[in-house]
Order: C-alpha cells, then sequence, then structure tokens
C-alpha cells in the first residue's frame, strides 16, 4: 500500500501561495516603480538646473527665451491652498468628530454618518465645479477686486474635501478611548465638554494629530479643485485672492498641452512630480511617526 | 458651615460651566451640519444649473463646440470601458494580495513590507500614479494614450483601497469555520477557496464596488497620460484613444463661454447618478448579507 504522506508536488495547495505572492509583490512594484522614475526622470533636468537653484529660485517661466526654473512659487501656491483649506478643514473636522463621538444621540449619528461618507466619496472635479460656480461669485460679490481664479475660493472648497476624512479619523481615535475613563470624570462632576476637551482630547491626542497630518497630505496632494479654481498663473504672494498655480496644477496645465516627449516642459513634469512627492511622503510618514509614538495604550 | 456660606458662588460656578457645556454643545453640532450644508449646495447648485441641459440628446451625442449641442456619449462609453479593464485587474490583483497577506503570510518580514507599503501607496497624490502611468505604459510599454493605458494606471491607483477592504473582510472570517474545515482534512488552500472566500465575498464585493467608484471620479492621473476633452467616436479596441466623464467635465468647465458651466453640471449629474447607484448597491448588498 502506498501511503501518501507528502502533498503533490504540483497541488494546488503548494503553487497558490507563490501565484498569490507575485500579485502581493505587485504593490512593492508600484512604489519602487514610482520612486525609480521619479528620481531616473528628474536626473536630467536637475542636470541642467542645479537643485539649489531649483528649491530656492523665486521665479517659474519655464517657457521663457530665458527660462527660470525656481519653483517657490508653485511652492508657495501650494502651501496657500493648504493653509486657507486647513483653516477651514482642522476646526471644523474636530468639532465634528467631538460632536459625533461625545454628544449625538444614536439617531443623530446614523442620519449625520453617511452623509459625511457621500461627501468624501464626491470625485474631486465636482468639488471643483462648486469652487469655481459658486464659491468665487461669493467671494466676489464680497470683495470685488478678487481674480476670478484664486487661492482662497480653491482653498476653502479643498478644506470642505477633507472635513470627512479628518472627522472620521480624529472620531475613531476618540472612540477608542476607554468608557471607564470618561465615567471617572463625569463621576468628579465634570460637564460633558470638560470630558470632551479635558480628558477624551487629550487622550486621542495623537491620533487627532496624526488625522490633521494626513488631511493636510491630502490637501497639497488635490489636483482637480485647484486646476479648475485656482488658476494657472505661478505667483508667489501672499495675497490668498491672487491667481495662484500649485505644483498640481502645474502638472495638469503642461499635460493638458502638446508636450513633446524630452522637451524641457517634459523634463520639468517629473522636477515638479519628485518635490510634491517628497511633500507628501514626509507629511505621511510623520503620521505614521506620531500615531505610533504618542499613543497612550488602555488595556 | 463654610459650605453653606460658599453655596451661592459654587452654584453660580457650576451654571457657568454648564452655560459653557451648552455654547460647546452648539458650536460642535453646528461644525457637524457644515458638511451637511455642503452637500445640500453643491446638489442644488448643480441641479439648478444642469437639469435643463440634461435630456436624451445630452446622453446620445458626442461633445461639441457649441455647448448646446454637446454631450456625454463618448465620455461615458469611456468609463464604461475603462471600467471593463479595471474592475478585473484590481479585483484579481486585489483579493490575491489580500489573502497572501491575511492566511499566508500574517506576521512574516514579507508582510510586514507589503503592508506598510500598501499604507504609503494610499497617500501618494493621484496625480503621481499619472507620471507613473505615463512613463510606464504610454511610453515605455507604447500603449499610448489608449484606454489600455489609462486603465492600468487607474488599476495601480485603486489597488491599496480594494486590498484594504478585502483584507477586513477575510479578516472577519471566524477562526472557528476554518478548523471547522481543516478538521475535515481540507489542505490550506481548500479551506481559503471554499470557506473563508464565500464567507468574506460580501464584504470583498463592497470593498471592490467602492474603489471602483473612486476609479470612476478620478481625473488627474488621466489627464497627465493624455485622456483628451473632444472626442468624437466611441472606441472600438482598448487601444483606441478615449476620455472619461470627469475629464469631460473638466474640459467643459474650463471653457470660458459660460454655457458650458451648465454642460459641465449636467455632466455631473450623470456622474452622480452612476456613483449613487453603485454606491446603494454596495450598501444593499452589505445589508442584504449582514442580515444572515
Amino acid at each position: 500500500m502506498n501511503l501518501k504522506l507528502k502533498a503533490p508536488l504540483f497541488s494546488a495547495d503548494r503553487i497558490m501561495p507563490k501565484i498569490l505572492l507575485l500579485f502581493a509583490v505587485m504593490s512593492i512594484l508600484t512604489t519602487v516603480g514610482i520612486v525609480v522614475i521619479l528620481i531616473t526622470e528628474s536626473a536630467g533636468f536637475f542636470r541642467a538646473v542645479p537643485i539649489w537653484d531649483f528649491l530656492t529660485g523665486t521665479e517659474w517661466t519655464p517657457l521663457f527665451a530665458e527660462p527660470k526654473f525656481g519653483v517657490l512659487p508653485l511652492v508657495g501656491g501650494t502651501m496657500m491652498i493648504t493653509l486657507i483649506a486647513s483653516v477651514v478643514a482642522l476646526p471644523i473636522g474636530l468639532f465634528s468628530a467631538i460632536y459625533l463621538s461625545e454628544y449625538a444621540p444614536d439617531r443623530v449619528r446614523h442620519v449625520l454618518k453617511p452623509v459625511l461618507e457621500i461627501l468624501a466619496g464626491v470625485p474631486t472635479i465636482v468639488y471643483g465645479f462648486f469652487a469655481l460656480n459658486l464659491v468665487t461669485p461669493i467671494i466676489k460679490y464680497f470683495l470685488p477686486q478678487t481674480d476670478t481664479f484664486n487661492a482662497l475660493s480653491a482653498g476653502i472648497v479643498v478644506g470642505i474635501m477633507i472635513i470627512p476624512m479628518i472627522c472620521s479619523l480624529s472620531e475613531d481615535a476618540m472612540s477608542a478611548v476607554p468608557k471607564p475613563i470618561r465615567h471617572a470624570a463625569f463621576a468628579l462632576g465634570a460637564t460633558k465638554l470638560e470630558v470632551a476637551w479635558k480628558v477624551v482630547v487629550p487622550a486621542a491626542f495623537s491620533g487627532i494629530v496624526a488625522s490633521f497630518v494626513l488631511g493636510l497630505s491630502r490637501a497639497i496632494g488635490e489636483t482637480m479643485i485647484v486646476a479648475l479654481a485656482a488658476g494657472a498663473m505661478p505667483n508667489l504672494s501672499w495675497n490668498p485672492l491672487e491667481s495662484m498655480e500649485t505644483l498640481t496644477a502645474y502638472i495638469v496645465a503642461v499635460s493638458g498641452g502638446d508636450t513633446q516627449y524630452g522637451s524641457v516642459e517634459y523634463r520639468t513634469l517629473y522636477a515638479v512630480g519628485i518635490t510634491l512627492f517628497v511633500m507628501t511622503l514626509a507629511m505621511n510618514i510623520l503620521a505614521g511617526y506620531i500615531s505610533r509614538r504618542f499613543r497612550e495604550e488602555y488595556k | 458651615m463654610t459650605a453653606f456660606q460658599n453655596s451661592e458662588a459654587e452654584l453660580r460656578r457650576i451654571h457657568r460651566r454648564k452655560r459653557i457645556n451648552s455654547f460647546a454643545h452648539g458650536l460642535f453640532f453646528a461644525s457637524t451640519t457644515v458638511g451637511v450644508i455642503a452637500l445640500a449646495t453643491l446638489l442644488i447648485q448643480v441641479v439648478s444649473q444642469g437639469a435643463g441641459w440634461l435630456d436624451w440628446s445630452f446622453l446620445t451625442e458626442f461633445s461639441s463646440r457649441i455647448p448646446s449641442n454637446a454631450g456625454i456619449k463618448a465620455a461615458f462609453f469611456g468609463t464604461l470601458w475603462l471600467m471593463a479593464i479595471t474592475a478585473p485587474l484590481t479585483f484579481m490583483i486585489g483579493v490575491s494580495t489580500a489573502i497572501y497577506l491575511e492566511e499566508y503570510a500574517k506576521d512574516t518580514k514579507i508582510s510586514r513590507i507589503i503592508q506598510t507599503n500598501i499604507s504609503n501607496l494610499a497617500g501618494v497624490p493621484s496625480i503621481v500614479y499619472g507620471l507613473l502611468g505615463l512613463t510606464i505604459f504610454v511610453r515605455f510599454l507604447n500603449f499610448k494614450d489608449s484606454i489600455l493605458s489609462g486603465a492600468l494606471t487607474m488599476t495601480l491607483l485603486v489597488l491599496p483601497i480594494i486590498i484594504v477592504a478585502a483584507q477586513e473582510a477575510i479578516r472577519a472570517v471566524p477562526v472557528s469555520l476554518r478548523h471547522a474545515s481543516y478538521a475535515l482534512g481540507t489542505n490550506r488552500w481548500q479551506t481559503i477557496l471554499r470557506v473563508v472566500l464565500p464567507s468574506a465575498f460580501p464584504g470583498i464585493l463592497t470593498g471592490s464596488i467602492l474603489s471602483l467608484s473612486r476609479a470612476i471620479g478620478e481625473t488627474a492621473p488621466l489627464i497627465v497620460i493624455g485622456a483628451v476633452g473632444y472626442v468624437a467616436f466611441t472606441p472600438t479596441s482598448v487601444f483606441d484613444r478615449f476620455t472619461v466623464m470627469p475629464m469631460q467635465i473638466y474640459t467643459w468647465a474650463s471653457q470660458p463661454q459660460a454655457e458650458f458651466q451648465n454642460v459641465a453640471a449636467a455632466g455631473i449629474i450623470v456622474l452622480l447618478i452612476m456613483l449613487l447607484g453603485m454606491n446603494a448597491f454596495a450598501i444593499y448588498l452589505r445589508n442584504r448579507f449582514q442580515r444572515k
């Protein structure tokens, strides 16, 4: 009698893990692909334009007869949008999270949470349309000197876009704070606000900060809203009512035109792309670090 | 008797703290309604601008330089083609990755690397995926600005979403089910295929629909790989040039003529109805299978 103790050499049970691993490696290849491509394709650009000039130059005029490649106007535009978005989204996102986690009765929660989920699922192009057709006219009504394309309108709408993200991540952090800690504070006579603000928020602080950083990283990488509503004019300025171009909007503007492969314009795509990638990656890593390093563990 | 002497001041303090609490309650509630109000105004704005332009010919005509003749047909079919490639690809790669991470390599070094990597990928701006697609699919593999390039780029973009969703669904399958299956003498793969996957299927399906609706709404990467705003034919193969609905809406919304904003609004209504339909379907599936 031939008792087979080993599985046959070519059984599904032996082969499948290897095939599955092959698919799982796809995600690593994607990352490697992004990094390698951004570095190799921008290498040519940085050979022609010293990296220091690129990072500190205050003029971005790649199409002029005497082109200038200072990325600061694009970074400045991105920062302005992100700043406006954070003024809108951080307090509203945090307050909504506090309301949903500490105050809201179940019935209200069951209505509000899906609405925020829908808001998170609206395509960014729709937000761009909203900025251009509603928010900009309202701003222009109050401040007639505003440009048709301006940073303020785009920034506000980017802020609205990231509210659901900040709210749901912060709320997750707050719901993870154990009930007994709240009960202890209530037993000492604290009001709901005091429990929320002096007990729950500090306990969930790392998660809340991480949600802020992730939200800002989203704002930096946001493309369609700024491409539609903020304009396409590199502009290093402190005035949010002016038209500004962000890193992402520049990539869109160049890609939409007829760019020759290998031209200067084509190579700027990758130089700007790697700048954007490094900025968002740094923030995402920071968010991960904050939420791990400063997490309060309850057991 | 100090308690009595202080009681009035104490009482006033308590009232003050309660008032501050009620005020904060109102403030927090008002903040939460900002999202609701934003969504409502957005919808009202879009419908009031676009509803009048939404008719049968809008669905059956190609885009045009004359606003009243413009239609969304090419973009609608472009979106369908894109989905027809992206959906099976993301499903296959995403679910395979999730199975590998959850069932085979639960806590190995490689699974940790892949896991960290996936969460980092989820934070990469979509336009950077466009640059990846432009370099690899459009230039290197020479698929040009075709549906195939767009679909492959979108696949990479939404993979992290479906992987995470599928992982959660698989993790939610009780260990006891697996043990019961092993006790009947099955091997690992048979258990995964016959027990784990069927039980995790509703969750996986919901995740795939959500990741697909993300792909339908994305514009930026497709602009980078060279999708165009004006296409006057419906694609017949994956190597055709194409446009998709958000791309078409972007093109209309960036036209200088004011009427094109209304055309864009009509396009948004079609896009939102499609997304809403998909999401409703996902929620329906979730509820239907959860009840069991």
